[in-house]
């Protein structure tokens, strides 16, 4: 059990980033197209969340499961999406992409000055520091929230 | 690997090298353009490209939610203020309708060596630091104008920086199938 892929969207909808490491079915459609359809979906659970939600929604949309696997959303205050898709048994998740974001996003990319903001992440460095991370935290079974 | 550990232990830098060598910024560029207007306006555009990387760094360091309220944006910003160059402005001057607001420095460590020559006098020093605001504003979808009302290099007692609130920004929406 483990992670499988990740998205990573800028507040424009713009991939930035995709990498996956134990994804098995192939979605028969073309990255791109997978990563746009990813997006609306995710924006329409966003604003269905907050439009149907009995109470103020404090973070709103933070996850979805299936039976087979579950989906980990985070947004920044800048708009930043990071999307992970783990097994159903992923504790913490949220706390990872945290991390993700504060010790690899923020390190590796944001003070990254050949990379331009609103384009997709091509760092070398960014790739392996990615990697190195989520294998090693490489996330087994329990259950969240 | 010195990347590897720097992330939480915040380096500290002494502040006088950040004051020299914004100082050095300064001077080249009143070489490199004759127009001290074309200066301001450079500066000010270095200091938004600095703000929409700077407000991630400050998202990751203080977790905070994004702000509803120009109250909570004053709070943030005093904070950031403390984090980077360890000053704590005050926020004042509040409008009436909560829009617009100031923060006063009783110093202003981007200007401590720094006397402006006579024919100067229309060089906005640090207008580095209003275009950041404006730049790391804009990435939390918060419009805002941002400037100079007081100047200590201008012989003001202290140095003050306006700051109102034009609009929020609307979230994208996807991209259409058309």
């Amino acid at each position: 059990m483990t992670i499988y892929h990740l998205y990573i969207f800028d507040k424009l909808g713009t991939m930035m980033y995709y990498a996956e490491w134990n994804r098995t079915k192939k979605s028969g459609v073309s990255r791109e197209e997978e990563a746009k359809l990813t997006y609306g979906m995710l924006f329409s659970i966003k604003s269905f969340v907050s439009k149907i939600s009995p109470h103020d929604p404090r973070e709103g949309f933070l996850f979805y499961k299936t039976n087979r696997y579950a989906l980990h959303y985070m947004e920044t205050p800048s708009g930043l999406k990071f999307v992970l898709y783990t097994d159903t048994a992923a504790l913490n998740v949220k706390e990872l992409l945290q991390q993700l974001y504060s010790k690899i996003w923020v390190e590796y990319v944001v003070r990254d000055p050949l990379w331009s903001p609103g384009t997709p992440v091509t760092s070398e460095l960014f790739q392996t520091k990615l990697d190195e991370f989520i294998k090693q935290s490489a996330l087994y079974s329990i259950r969240n929230i | 690997m010195s990347r590897q550990a720097s992330r939480f232990d915040s380096k500290k830098v002494n502040a006088e090298f950040l004051t020299l060598t914004y100082g050095a910024l300064v001077t080249q560029m009143l070489r490199d353009f004759e127009n001290v207007e074309d200066v301001n306006k450079q500066l000010e555009r270095i200091g938004y490209n600095m703000g929409m990387r700077l407000i991630e760094d400050f998202l990751a360091r203080t977790s905070a939610p994004r702000c509803l309220e120009m109250r909570e944006t004053a709070d943030r910003i005093q904070q950031a203020f403390r984090i980077y160059l360890n000053v704590q402005p005050t926020i004042s001057n509040w409008s009436a309708s909560s829009d617009e607001f100031s923060l006063v420095f009783e110093t202003n460590p981007l200007t401590e060596f720094v006397e402006l020559p006579q024919d100067l006098t229309n060089l906005r020093y640090s207008s580095i630091l209003s275009g950041c605001i404006r730049g790391a504003l804009e990435m939390v979808q918060l419009d805002v104008q941002c400037w100079f009302v007081q100047d200590q290099l201008k012989g003001d007692n202290v140095t003050e920086l306006r700051i109102k609130f034009v609009r929020r920004l609307e979230d994208a929406i996807p991209a259409g199938e058309d």
